[in-house]
């Protein structure tokens, strides 16, 4: 893990709002390894989301360099798969028409991916829904289904923004468990992942490393290691190192949040 | 199963319908009102049989020119509402004319039509389409915007061109609000064709009522009108039927 696949330097963002210029990010440096699952946890508003679209190259950086893949970033880099808090699938394809909208959109010749398509599809455990609409599968299998879309050009990097935050808590750990399985944690091939997320516990259970972002203008406050084994049970949620790990999190970010409350 | 929910949700109806028409006939019978002023029901079923009107001519007229009407109105409704979505500097052009044309009467504009084109099918298609064709823009331009920021994203991430993205995701999405506003426009169709009918033809069933108007045929007049909604009940129908058939995943949306 020495290869750095994101490379932030001083990153900084300043748009335009009504009431004039709001700083968003400032002077955010992070470097994320290949292979390596960074989840970025934060209060609302302190630019996590944004931070997702500018390594994906959809928003510009007003300051600082941005480098993935050994290159600069200006504008989208194809290299990627995104998931978003909502599963945005077509309404009016069926689930393999969607998996396969990237392949399309690339000006790639969808026929040819329709294998890896139905194999994402089985891995994800969708096999039997190909044909359905998505209507049809619960917000869980929809937000499978969007994964699936996301990794079939096989991206060396995956942008997850929120990805499971419209689901209920129950489905919601399931899907944990089964990213990580689909991630393939133990395997010398895995995907980087850069992951925005609200909950700790499910930001310590995924990652090798948890990133605190401060309230706007979101600056990196707290860089945690994960020491934990993988592959990750259900089980080391309960020790002790899972639960002192979240508590210190969480203590940054409640610290963080009273700072910026007093400072107001 | 179904045939027994079926009678058991439309039988008020039938039995309003019914008594409706009874109501009429007696009124008709037993107050000795006027034939010309209100014809009773047996006599507008008379009507229909009516040897010396050419009743096939006059539907045959009158379906053309709403099928016209609302076919013109479609193409022309959806051109111009993927025109608006495309560019915004055709947009800037193009809505605040539109909007002046909806706001102006578009019944008063047929008489200029008769001076411009004379008599004839055409003139009374395109009153149709003019009255039909600005539900057609607006849903088209905001079906096609409707359009979710991230699935935009997601289009972006992969380079796809402008073109693509309506294709495959702009268009598609529309479409449900694009069949939802041909549903109006149906209506319209049928308003459109009869009001030029009214101001100049030589046929067509509003040709039929102006005639009745001076011979006192009123049987005739209702004969006509009943024609006329039965033209448009079919032409709506078969909108529903399509919409239903070609976004089966928009039931629901209206």
């Amino acid at each position: 893990m020495t290869e750095q696949l994101i490379d932030l330097s001083g990153v900084g963002m300043i748009y335009e709002a009504a009431s004039g210029p709001v700083e968003a990010l400032a002077g955010i440096s992070l470097k994320v390894g290949t292979g390596e699952f960074v989840s970025l946890v934060g209060p609302s508003g302190c630019g996590k989301s944004t931070l997702l679209r500018i390594v994906a190259g959809l928003r510009p950086a007003t300051s600082g360099t941005v480098t993935v893949a050994g290159r600069q970033v200006a504008r989208p880099i194809a290299d990627i798969g995104m998931v978003f808090q909502q599963p945005i699938l077509l309404k009016w394809r069926s689930i393999l028409q969607n998996v396969l909208l990237p392949a399309e959109l690339a000006g790639k010749d969808p026929s040819a991916l329709k294998n890896r398509a139905h194999q994402l599809l089985d891995m994800a455990g969708l096999n039997g829904f190909a044909a359905k609409l998505p209507r049809e599968l619960s917000g869980g299998m929809q937000q499978r289904a969007a994964l699936c879309r996301a990794l079939l050009l096989d991206p060396p990097l995956l942008l997850m923004d929120e990805p499971f935050g419209a689901l209920d808590a129950m489905t919601r750990d399931d899907m944990a468990i089964e990213l990580l399985r689909i991630w393939g944690e133990t395997s010398a091939a895995r995907k980087t992942i850069l992951f925005v997320t609200h909950s700790i516990p499910e930001a310590v259970f995924l990652s090798d490393r948890v990133v605190v972002m401060s309230a706007r203008p979101g600056r990196i406050a707290a860089d945690f290691k994960v020491d934990l084994p993988r592959p990750r049970t259900i089980e080391c949620r309960a020790s002790e190192a899972f639960g002192r790990l979240s508590l210190d999190i969480f203590k940054e970010l409640s610290h963080r949040a009273s700072a910026t409350t007093v400072a107001a | 199963m179904k045939t027994k929910a079926l009678a058991l949700q439309y039988w008020p109806t039938v039995v309003l319908f019914v008594s409706l028409l009874a109501i009429w006939q007696l009124t008709v019978t037993y107050s000795g009102i006027r034939a010309y002023l209100l014809p009773s029901p047996m006599s507008v079923i008379e009507a229909f049989w009516e040897p010396d009107v050419p009743w096939a001519q006059h539907i045959w007229t009158t379906t053309w020119e709403i099928i016209g009407a609302f076919f013109l109105a479609a193409a022309v409704g959806v051109l111009l509402g993927v025109a608006i979505a495309w560019s915004p500097l055709i947009a800037n052009a193009l809505v605040p004319f539109l909007v002046f044309l909806n706001t102006l009467p578009k019944v008063a504009v047929a008489p200029l039509f008769l001076v411009w084109m004379g008599y004839g099918i055409f003139p009374n298609m395109l009153m149709g389409a003019l009255i039909g064709f600005f539900p057609v823009v607006i849903n088209t331009a905001v079906g096609l915007s409707q359009v979710e920021a991230d699935m935009l994203d997601l289009g972006r991430v992969f380079n796809a061109p402008k073109w693509k993205i309506f294709m495959k995701i702009r268009i598609p999405n529309a479409l449900p609000y694009i069949l939802s506003s041909l549903k109006i426009t149906a209506t319209a169709a049928v308003v459109g064709a009869i009001v030029g009918e009214f101001v100049a033809s030589q046929s067509g069933l509003g040709y039929v009522i102006t005639t009745t108007q001076s011979s006192m045929n009123t049987s005739l007049a209702f004969a006509a009108l009943i024609w006329i909604s039965a033209v448009g009940l079919v032409l709506y129908g078969l909108v529903v039927l399509v919409a239903r058939l070609w976004a089966p995943w928009a039931e629901g949306l209206d």
